[in-house]
Formats: structure tokens, sequence, C-alpha cells
């Protein structure tokens, strides 16, 4: 139980998003009778206000939610990681002018900064990429730094100097797989909060544009309906707790495993 | 205590000096035209360039970023774009109602996850603990933008109790408030049980039991106080959440403060308020940060002693 339920979640939203389009889905397709209509014998989980069927636009959102994540948390921790690291290692004023760079942009709480950004650069898929990796960055360049600055010191890395590595082989092969465990861990709580964050920004209008779905905006069109058609919001709603539950959860056990201390 | 004062407050200069450069820069950094952006693809070259002018976006970068901070100075943020008012009125009004916001989020926050939090620690491992902590981390993965409508849905369209939207008496209060304050309390009462229970295996914990102080007393005087210190941080830190997160609220909720002028703003590519907006959250961020850590300091010697050394 422990392990099954975060991860069974998982596995679906997984495959929902990988081999979605080989089901035959309709998420644009209009069915004007079944406008609102509640879920039912005829309607798995309901039609929402231009009688599109949630079900199709749910696994559409999964698609969106999945690869979202995907690439902003891969773009994040190679970024992050590479600055970090290389802040740590090198140090001097580098790694204090990487310090300030890091201060600054903690300084912008939660979601604003990205909000700001896929504002100014308008909406669509790209732009919340690019703006929730502008923010992801951070977090994975300080976890970076403050574990290789506790590790740089080590016996076998003045072995390594010895032996005459350079900077690059010492980051790599002997610091940065010390490292991954934490990165690990970390990554796993970033997917959950991209997920929360892509729906976030297309909750606002500012993340993927109709008629294409997100669960964000599936959200915010059910918000119009909730007194008539409240499944519009439980639908996408359950489905984004349900992931992001999974995966903190499964943050959790990685975290315990792997002994890892935050 | 003097030095360490003075070293939070040079870095808290250097940061604020950073975000502003940050948010200057934003609409430059950002690729493509802001001009046509703000005016769509079809505009006139004309209008265009007199809106380039009117903004000063024709002026070289340093010139503008001169002119951008002797306004800051002066508490001058430039004009909007949509009302054609001073952008720092446009704040004033909206200022009120998102401090309000923030505060009862803060509020509701304290009083959940303290008792939770406690409950937790001492009763750890039984059904209290378990679920305190599940609320927890539902807390945590539940996103506010979710949250608000099912309390809309639950206590405003179902039961009646409190109005949908909009600000008007306290009762318009609640549910925003709680909508903000869940999260923060889902990681407040984590961290409360945490700090509780790394104290309750001290030395001076079992002198106090010892000594025959009511469970009470040892709980709350001998344990509390010093499981605080690392709550309080996490409480400042935390306090960005919560200002980010009413950016999110206020459009749940129709509330009238700075999040919803942001994302008005947005909509309205009016981009002097947007900048004015951002510039404004994460200064008051900073401040707040910059208190938290003060006080902090004045909780324990430890932490101004380090500053010093």
């Amino acid at each position: 139980m422990r392990y099954w339920f975060p991860l069974g979640i998982f596995i679906c939203w997984f495959v929902l998003a990988s081999f979605g389009p080989l089901f035959p889905l309709m998420p644009d397709h209009i069915e004007l009778s079944k406008i609102l209509s509640t879920p039912g014998n005829d309607a798995w989980l309901g039609y929402d206000d231009l009688g599109r069927p949630l079900w199709d636009r749910l696994v559409e959102g999964a698609r969106v939610s999945f690869y979202v994540s995907l690439l902003v948390v891969t773009i994040s921790l190679i970024l992050g990681t590479l600055i970090g690291a290389t802040s740590a290692y090198i140090g001097g004023w580098f790694d204090h002018v990487v310090i300030r760079i890091i201060d600054i942009f903690l300084a912008f709480p939660g979601l604003l900064l990205a909000i700001a950004l896929a504002g100014l650069m308008g909406p669509g898929l790209d732009n919340v990429v690019i703006a929730l990796s502008v923010i992801g960055w951070v977090g994975f360049a300080r976890l970076t730094r403050a574990q290789i600055m506790a590790l740089k010191h080590r016996d076998h890395v003045h072995a390594a100097l010895a032996l005459g590595a350079g900077r690059t082989r010492i980051i790599m092969r002997h610091l940065l797989p010390l490292v991954l465990a934490p990165l690990i861990v970390e990554a796993t709580f970033a997917v959950a909060s991209v997920v929360i964050s892509e729906a976030g920004l297309s909750f606002l209008g500012l993340g993927i544009q109709p008629p294409d779905p997100s669960w964000g905006s599936m959200i915010r069109d059910g918000t119009r309906y909730m007194l008539v058609a409240p499944h519009m919001v439980l639908v996408p709603g359950i489905a984004l707790l349900l992931v992001v539950l999974s995966v903190n959860l499964l943050g959790d056990r990685l975290r315990d495993r792997m002994d890892v201390r935050n | 205590m003097i030095s360490f004062l003075v070293s939070r407050l040079i870095s808290a200069v250097i940061v604020v000096l950073g975000v502003s450069c940050l948010v200057f820069l934003l609409i430059h950094l950002v690729p493509g035209d802001p001009i046509e952006v703000m005016l769509g693809e079809s505009s006139q070259l004309a209008d265009r360039e007199a809106l380039r002018y009117t903004l000063g976006l024709d002026l070289p970068v340093y010139t503008q970023l001169l002119q951008y901070f002797s306004g800051l100075l002066h508490f001058d943020l430039g004009t909007s774009l949509y009302s054609k008012r001073p952008v720092v009125d446009l704040l004033l009004e909206r200022i009120p109602a998102t401090v309000e916001l923030a505060m009862s989020g803060l509020l509701i926050a304290i009083l959940l996850a303290f008792p939770l939090g406690i409950l937790a620690a001492i009763r750890k491992d039984t059904l209290w603990d378990g679920g305190a902590m599940t609320f927890s981390l539902l807390g945590i993965s539940i996103p506010n933008f979710w949250l608000g409508p099912m309390l809309i849905l639950v206590f405003s369209l179902w039961l009646g109790w409190f109005p949908v939207s909009g600000r008007e008496g306290v009762a318009s209060l609640v549910l925003p408030a709680v909508t903000l304050g869940t999260a923060l309390a889902a990681i407040l009462s984590r961290m409360i049980r945490a700090s509780l229970l790394e104290v309750l295996n001290e030395d001076y914990i079992r002198t106090a039991r010892a000594k025959g102080l009511s469970e009470r007393s040892v709980i709350l005087h001998h344990a509390m106080r010093n499981a605080l210190l690392p709550v309080i941080t996490l409480m400042g830190l935390q306090l960005g959440v919560l200002l980010g997160g009413a950016v999110i609220t206020e459009i749940v909720f129709s509330w009238p403060g700075v999040g919803q002028l942001t994302i008005e703003a947005i909509q309205r590519r009016d981009y002097p308020v947007v900048q004015a907006c951002v510039l404004l959250i994460s200064v008051a961020y900073v401040v707040v940060n910059t208190l938290t850590e003060l006080v902090y300091a004045g909780l324990d010697p430890r932490i101004r002693m380090l500053g010093e050394n």
C-alpha cells in the first residue's frame, strides 16, 4: 500500500500521457446535445460547457502536464546542477556572484516571476516551459552548491587532484555522483511543483491556449458552471490532486530510502 | 549584534537592487518587440513609434535604467497605459486588501498548524499523528486554485454560509484566508512536529519532567520555546509562498488586491503596472524575510554570535 498507491497513480499518469494518442480521443469534438451533462452511463466523466467529452480532455491534459514537467525538471536539473557545482568548486568571486543571483531569483515569491515572464512573453506551451525553467534551476543550484561545498575537501578529491585530474573530471566523476541521491529526491518534489505551476499558469490564462486542454484551464472553465455542473471542476481537480499527492508521496519514500536529510 | 544587523541590511539592499534591475530588464530580455506585443501585430508604424517614445523605450538602455531608478527613488513608477493614472496610486488602492488577506491567511495557518503539529508530536505514531500528517500531505498537494473553488462549492453554493466572492465584510474574508492559509498550515505543522520531536529528547525536558512539572508546562514552556526557532525561520521563508499564492487566491475570489491587479495588467498588456506589481510583491517579501532574520537573531544569541565571527 505504501508504495503501490502512489506508484500506481504515477504509472496511470505516465501511460495516459504517453499512449493517449493511441486511443480514439476527440478532445475538441462538440456534442451539442450533451452540453454540461453529468457523468453517467452514456457519458463517462460527463461533458463540458461546450459539449466536449471530459475524459478525452483529461487525457490530453495529462499529456500536457507530463511533458511540461518532464521538460522543465530536466532543463532545471541540468542547468542548476552545473551552475551550482561549478560555483561551489571554483569559489571566490564567481561563487559570490552566483550566490547573489540565486538570492535575487529567490526574492520573487512563488510563481510571481513565472507569471510575469509568461505574461510578458505571451501565452503558449513553449513560454510556460521557459518561464518555469527560469525559476526552476535555482533550487537545484542551491542544493548542489551546498552539497559540493561540503564534499570538495574530502580526501578522494585531493587524491584525484594529485593524480592530475582536471576540474571538469573532478566535478563530473568525483563530486556529482555523490550528490545524486539528494538531487533525485529534489527532482521528484520539483515534478509535483511544476505540475501545480503549469496548471496554475493555465488557470490564470497564461499557459496553454484554447481549444487545447490543460487541467488548470479545465478548472478555470469549470468554475463558471459550479452550480449546474460541479463535475467540470471536480474531474480535473481530483486528477491534479492525485498526481501531485502521489509524486509527493514517492518523494517522501525516496527520501527515507536514500537517507537524505533536508 | 550591530555588525550582524548591518550585514543583513546590506545584503537585503543588494537583493532589492538586483530585483529592481531584473524587473526593469524583464521587458528587454523577453524576446520580440514589447511595443508590438502591447499594440498587436496589425498596429500602424506611427502608433508604435509614438508609444515607444512615450514609454522612453527609444532611449539607450542605460539612460532608461537611470530614469527608472531615479523614478523609484521618488516613488514614481510611471503611468498606467490603460487607465492613464499614476501606477503608485493604483498600487496604494490595492495594498490594504492584499495585506488583509495575507495576514488572515497567516493567522489561519498558525491556528491550524500549532495544535496539529503539537498533537502529532506528543501522540507520535498514533492515529492522531497519522491524521495530522495526512492533513499536512493533502494540504501541500492541493493547489489553491482548486481548493478555492471547492470551498466556494461547499460553503457558498451548497451551505450558503459565506459569499462567493468580493470583499465585503468579515464573512467574505473567511474562504480566501482558508484557501491561502492551508498550504502554509500543512508545511508549518510538519515542521512543528519534527522540531518538537527533536527537542523532546533533550536532557532539559527530562529534568523538567523529573522536577514534577505538569506535562502541559513541559510542552508549552520548555519544549515549545526551543522548538520554535526553526519554525520562525520557515515562517519567514513561507510568507513568500503566501504572497505568491495570494495572486491566484485573489483571482479565484475576485479579491481586489495587488495580485488581481497584476493579472488584470497582464491581460491588458499594461506593462508599467505589471512591473510595479512584481516589484512591490518581491520587495515586500525581502523586507519581511530580513525582519524575520533579525527577530530570529534577537531570539537566539547563537545566530548573532555567528554573524560577528
